[in-house]
């Protein structure tokens, strides 16, 4: 016999990242109750929204914090071209629409947006960035939410989740201690399932063991496993990730930016046997990040080196952690556990070949040499559940669940089945989790 | 903590801070180690001192523990700005002054005034001492005008050569190879950040004055503070000129420069240290530098007694209480000034200066940009 407690609320909102704050403050300005549940602790919260930095915005002309304009067939077009067109099109049409009107909505809820001329900000007439990142925007939705009345769990994990025309009964783990929240509408926000370690061994492989989860711990899919087992529909490939190369020596999670390297063009990648991955220098566009984490899966062990010498230390942008130096080549090698012989002929072969193509292409030098460790970093997957332009979560039948609905990277798969923007995570976050909450709070009226 | 891991601290996060610069938006330390990939100790003093101590970047990092990066920047800096306060100050000796700040402030300040008002109660006779004085040089008959001028005087002097010859050696710290035209060029943006404290002021939407909620608290009450140190100021030259121009000889009429200047000015003083100690009382601690938290209290605690006796001279004064609370206030007054080189009050010309560096950095290179994902 369980003696576990048996609460009600109008809308359950799983997720306290960006999506689930949208969708809880949108269905809490519309009159209804609202519980918020958050996997992390407090300190913790927030998901992967804790290492945003921008968003994209469609937007027609300049604002304080946005210059010139990007149309919303401009946003569409870029969408279509990073995913060459597997994309839910009127989704993202109403996703993108929706984005126009998120920026004064994040800042009428206290969020701050950087103002163009404060800071170091690069031009960016895509993106809206918030001042002081993600986590800074958590911070402010929580007070939001809080002052308006959601009541917020921390360290709660949905376990469970049944749902019927006359509502939803979710089971709720909170510290250890069961729960039982019985309400009207449900609003899954729980991110990806990057972070579940047994998974990343299933789909990756070998180098799954060697990947390093860039954001939260909490991103297990839980919300989406719960909703594909009441037969929910799956979208995308959940071996299909965003892969980028960060420093080996970060953490195991949670590295987010500061871990990802991105001098990468200015030296030479190698694996542990000496050879060069691919042509360094092939991509300069910042594009060039999302090709090398596949890259360094496939090596040996999956881990790889950069090299560079004085002059490539000089071009790179600083890095969390600094590289390791030394005097020759074949200390260096010593040090990285790289064959020296192997590396040596490398090297040459290269420098050989850049001196030829000087100054386009720069031979290695100039010593002390430099050299970070790389694995793979996974940001996020291409997996999610099937959604309805209102959020509704939909069926394999093709029917939607009137009273659950779903936002975030559980449902961005959707609309990014392949491919990477920048800042599209976060929008797409934030408008999926407002609809969300507003139709939650409809279904639950 | 030893030096070594002070310094260490600061470099290890500030390195993490620019692989990062989300913060980019709060402050004048972001766009200063934009790019930087390592940190030399004359960078860290510029950066430690440059740094307001708003905290914004504390309730906004991502890496803050538990994450396993822990940074604590404000923490790191104020740890690092401890340290070379104690460095540069001249006399050398003085750096000792701020590893026991309480210790010290109260010995000297506490000796000063009791020994002022032993030279009183020994010298001067009680019937003079407790009678009620009217009319020009009334505080005269209690404590002689060459007494009064001196001590207070040459107090005061020793503050400013002190504070001075520190400075300059901060600055000579920090200072940036440039020439005399762009240093023109930068005192125009430097001085605006000093008057207007906008690094305390974040976006516009103010700081993390006690915690995760953002407010204008500490700005303003800064700004009180300060504005009624400079009433002060007004106050005691007013009277100065006053005294050897007009030849009129204190106590002033209520309705004069120096009496209102002093007095709404020691009222200000007291309205922002009660708010600034406010704020000291309820912020979070875990962004603090322990010892910083002890220099400020002290200084806060230090700024109500000098301003706090000040008012009391001008509510007594025409009581037998005005000998007593004159000779208290002047050895307050005396003893503020003596430890003044070894107290919070350095951060005001440390912070101009690494205001000035970081609007002539801006000008000689402007801060390599810095994006998102």
């Amino acid at each position: 016999m369980s003696l576990e407690t048996v609460t009600r609320v109008d809308v359950l909102v799983a997720g306290g990242a960006v999506a689930g704050l949208c969708a809880a403050i949108a269905a809490r300005r519309r009159g209804v109750s609202v519980r918020l549940v958050e996997a992390a602790p407090r300190e913790m919260r927030g998901g992967n929204t804790r290492h945003a930095r921008n968003f994209r915005i469609a937007h027609d002309g300049p604002a304080r914090y946005v210059p010139d304009g990007y149309r919303e067939d401009e946003f569409l077009a870029d969408l279509l071209r990073v995913t060459e067109g597997d994309t839910d099109e009127p989704l993202a049409r109403c996703l993108i629409r929706g984005s126009a009107g998120i920026a004064p909505w994040l800042a009428d809820n206290g969020v701050v947006l950087q103002a163009l001329d404060r800071g170091v900000l690069p031009y960016s007439r895509r993106t809206a960035f918030l001042a002081g990142g993600g986590k800074a925007m958590i911070n402010a939705l929580y007070a939001t939410a809080e002052s308006l009345g959601v009541s917020v769990s921390y360290e709660a994990e949905l376990t469970s989740l049944r749902f019927g025309p006359y509502g939803c009964t979710a089971e709720i783990v909170r510290a250890g201690a069961p729960e039982c929240v019985n309400s009207k509408a449900v609003v899954v926000a729980t991110g990806g399932h990057q972070a579940d370690l047994r998974r990343l061994r299933t789909d990756f492989g070998e180098a799954g063991d060697r990947m390093v989860v860039r954001g939260t711990p909490y991103a297990t899919g839980h919300g989406i496993d719960l909703l594909v087992d009441a037969g929910a529909m799956p979208v995308g490939d959940p071996r299909s990730a965003h892969l980028v190369a960060v420093d080996a020596r970060g953490p195991r999670f949670d590295g987010g930016i500061v871990t990802r390297i991105t001098g990468i063009p200015y030296g030479i990648v190698v694996d542990r046997t000496g050879r060069r991955l691919a042509d360094e220098r092939a991509d300069m566009r910042r594009t060039h990040y999302a090709q090398w984490g596949p890259r360094i899966a496939a090596c040996p062990g999956a881990i790889a080196y950069l090299i560079l010498d004085q002059d490539g230390l000089r071009r790179t942008s600083p890095t969390a952690l600094s590289p390791v130096t030394a005097p020759t080549l074949a200390e260096l090698a010593r040090r990285l556990e790289i064959d020296p012989a192997a590396l040596d002929a490398t090297v040459q072969d290269f420098n050989r070949a850049a001196t030829e193509r000087e100054p386009a292409t720069r031979p290695i030098k100039i010593a002390p040499l430099a050299a970070w460790p790389l694995l793979p970093g996974l940001t996020f997957t291409h997996f999610g559940v099937a959604v309805d332009l209102r959020m509704h979560v939909v069926l394999r039948n093709g029917r939607p669940i009137e009273n659950v609905f779903i936002a975030g990277t559980a449902m961005a798969a959707n609309v990014l089945r392949r491919g990477y923007l920048a800042g599209l995570g976060v929008t797409l976050a934030a408008v999926s989790g407002r609809i969300a909450g507003e139709e939650a709070a409809r279904a639950a009226a | 903590m030893p030096r070594r891991e002070i310094i260490e601290e600061a470099e290890r996060v500030l390195q993490l801070c620019s692989a990062c610069m989300y913060c980019d938006a709060y402050c004048a330390v972001f766009p200063a180690i934009a790019g930087k990939a390592t940190f030399p100790i004359a960078d860290v003093a510029h950066i430690a001192n440059l740094c307001h101590g708003c905290r914004g970047c504390w309730y906004a990092c991502q890496y803050a523990p538990p994450h396993p990066f822990a940074v604590n920047l404000p923490q790191a800096l104020a740890a690092a700005r401890r340290l070379s306060c104690a460095e540069v100050a001249r006399p050398r000796w003085l750096a000792s002054g701020f590893a026991r700040n309480g210790f010290t402030v109260a010995a000297v300040v506490g000796g000063v005034t009791v020994l002022a008002l032993a030279a009183v109660l020994l010298t001067v006779p009680y019937d003079t001492l407790f009678a009620v004085h009217r009319g020009a040089g009334a505080f005269y008959r209690v404590v002689p005008w060459g007494v009064m001028s001196a001590v207070a005087g040459l107090s005061f002097l020793w503050a400013v050569a002190a504070i001075s010859a520190s400075t300059l050696a901060f600055w000579r710290s920090i200072a940036p190879k440039t020439s005399r035209k762009a240093m023109r060029r930068a005192l125009g943006p430097a001085l605006r950040a000093v008057v207007t404290l906008e690094n305390l002021g974040g976006d516009g939407h103010g700081c993390n004055d006690v915690g995760e909620r953002l407010s204008d608290e500490k700005r303003i009450a800064h700004h009180v503070l300060v504005a009624g140190f400079g009433l002060t100021i007004v106050s005691t030259l007013s009277a100065a000129v006053w005294h050897h121009v007009a030849g009129a000889r204190a106590p002033y009429a209520v309705v004069s420069l120096p009496v209102l200047a002093g007095l709404v000015g020691g009222v200000l003083m007291l309205l922002g240290t009660a708010g600034l100690a406010a704020i000291e009382a309820r912020a979070d601690r875990a962004p603090a530098d322990p010892t910083e938290v002890r220099l400020n209290r002290v200084f806060l605690a230090l700024l109500a007694l000098v301003s706090a006796s000040g008012l009391a001279v001008l509510a007594l004064r025409e009581t037998m209480l005005m000998g007593i609370t004159l000779t208290l206030h002047l050895g307050l007054v005396t003893g503020f000034f003596l430890v003044l080189p070894a107290s919070k009050m350095v951060h005001a010309p440390y912070r101009a200066a690494a205001l000035w560096r970081a609007a002539l950095d801006r000008i000689a290179s402007p801060p390599r940009r810095s994006g998102g994902e």
